[in-house]
């Protein structure tokens, strides 16, 4: 029994090491006018996602959203890194702190019915 | 001018709300308010340098610089908050004491001072610095100067008179239950920011989520009403929270309420039973 389970566990840590270091999908937001371009941002289900918020303004932003427990600042002209964590299905508020004229929605469909996996 | 204001108001209240935990877990302290105006004003000077080097911050780490730097602020404020509330509990029996004496302040040791210095610190360098950028882009994006000098002052003096009004009103507890009261709310505090840093270094990528929305109560009580708010910064509330963040908070509240308990415990044991060491460590009763 006990030797049967060594390899098992050595097979699931590197599985589980693989799926920690593999570079997540990346998907990407830009802020324009001090507003997003797009309101809403499809994402994968149960996928960690890498989301690159970029703001074309010269004035900072700041990406920000209490379903997702997620809050950046990104400065004018820059792009900064938020990871967003797998996900179920669902529709996510986030806005810009700085001005919540400017919200949108990260959506996430279930599995086989996505329409798109991401913007890329 | 109105939308100034409330945002601004946001970011001070969580700041004024901390401090006013903290001055009221520290009553009866001798030589805290110095000690906290001072943690108050490095952290101003904190949040401008913070807020001037925000895109240097923001690309340092891969584009994760940012989420970095609140998390280590955040950790650092909760051991801190920890620190504190530990030693607390070991002297609020002699605190009541002296505060039943008219006038009387307990001396406490350097560490203990500098812990409330380094909270106040945190707690106004980390919102300040997003008032200063927030400031910044209304005056940049065209906003009339004056309208935004008045809201931005606004939500300065209320989000400081609400925590002046949260200090008063813990001073109307009763001096028996006062520290027990404070005790408990200075450990949800910290609980709540030890899963806010959880939350940053989920964002930056360092940790698993463990599960994203355990559950969701923002039809219940919604994170961005002021209530929700309230309870977001008092006591941690998050409608949907991941589960690094219950971790954090669950690891953080039993950790803090367990060695409170320990240094009760031991302070509470007859005098001769403690060891020299700590027996040099107890505060020293002055008059002032």
């Amino acid at each position: 029994m006990r030797r049967r389970l060594i390899p098992l566990a050595l097979l699931a840590a590197v599985a589980i090491s693989a799926t920690a270091y593999a570079e997540p999908p990346t998907a990407h937001l830009v802020i324009k006018n001090r507003v997003f371009t797009v309101q809403e941002l499809m994402l994968p289900a149960d996928t960690k996602v890498k989301l690159v918020v970029e703001n074309q303004d010269s004035i900072p932003a700041e990406f920000e959203s209490y379903d997702l427990s997620r809050e950046v600042v990104v400065p004018g002209h820059s792009s900064i890194v938020v990871y967003i964590a797998p996900l179920a299905p669902g529709r996510y508020n986030f806005f810009n702190d700085f001005n919540h004229a400017a919200q949108g929605w990260v959506v996430v469909d279930p599995p086989g019915q996505s329409k798109t996996g991401g913007r890329e | 001018m109105l939308a100034t204001a409330v945002i601004v108001f946001r970011e001070v209240l969580e700041a004024a709300l901390v401090i006013a935990i903290v001055l009221g877990a520290s009553r009866g302290v001798a030589r805290r308010d110095g000690w906290v105006l001072g943690g108050i004003i490095l952290g101003a000077l904190g949040a401008g340098l913070v807020a001037l080097f925000a895109d240097v911050i923001a690309q340092a780490f891969t584009g994760n610089g940012q989420s970095l730097l609140n998390a280590v602020i955040l950790l650092l404020a909760v051991l801190m908050l920890g620190w504190h509330n530990v030693w607390m509990s070991g002297h609020g029996r002699k605190l009541v004491g002296e505060i039943k004496e008219v006038g009387a302040a307990v001396q406490a040791g350097k560490k203990t001072l500098a812990a409330l210095l380094v909270i106040c610190f945190t707690a106004v360098m980390r919102e300040g610095s997003e008032v200063v950028l927030f400031l910044w882009a209304i005056a940049a994006s065209g906003g009339r100067e004056f309208g935004m000098t008045v809201g931005g002052f606004a939500g300065l003096a209320v989000g400081i008179a609400v925590g002046a009004l949260l200090y008063r009103s813990l001073l109307f507890i009763p001096i028996r239950y006062f520290f027990t009261v404070t005790g408990w709310l200075l450990l949800l505090l910290t609980a709540g920011l030890a899963a806010q840093a959880a939350g940053f270094l989920n964002q930056a990528g360092l940790l698993p989520a463990l599960g994203t929305s355990l559950w969701n109560t923002s039809h219940i009580l919604s994170q961005q009403s002021m209530f929700g708010e309230l309870l977001h910064i008092l006591v941690g509330y998050i409608a949907r929270p991941s589960g690094i963040e219950l971790l954090f908070y669950a690891v953080t509240l039993v950790t803090i309420f367990t060695l409170m308990r320990l240094v009760r415990w031991r302070a509470a044991r007859p005098r001769a039973l403690v060891r020299g060491s700590e027996a040099r460590a107890e505060a020293q009763p002055t008059g002032s």
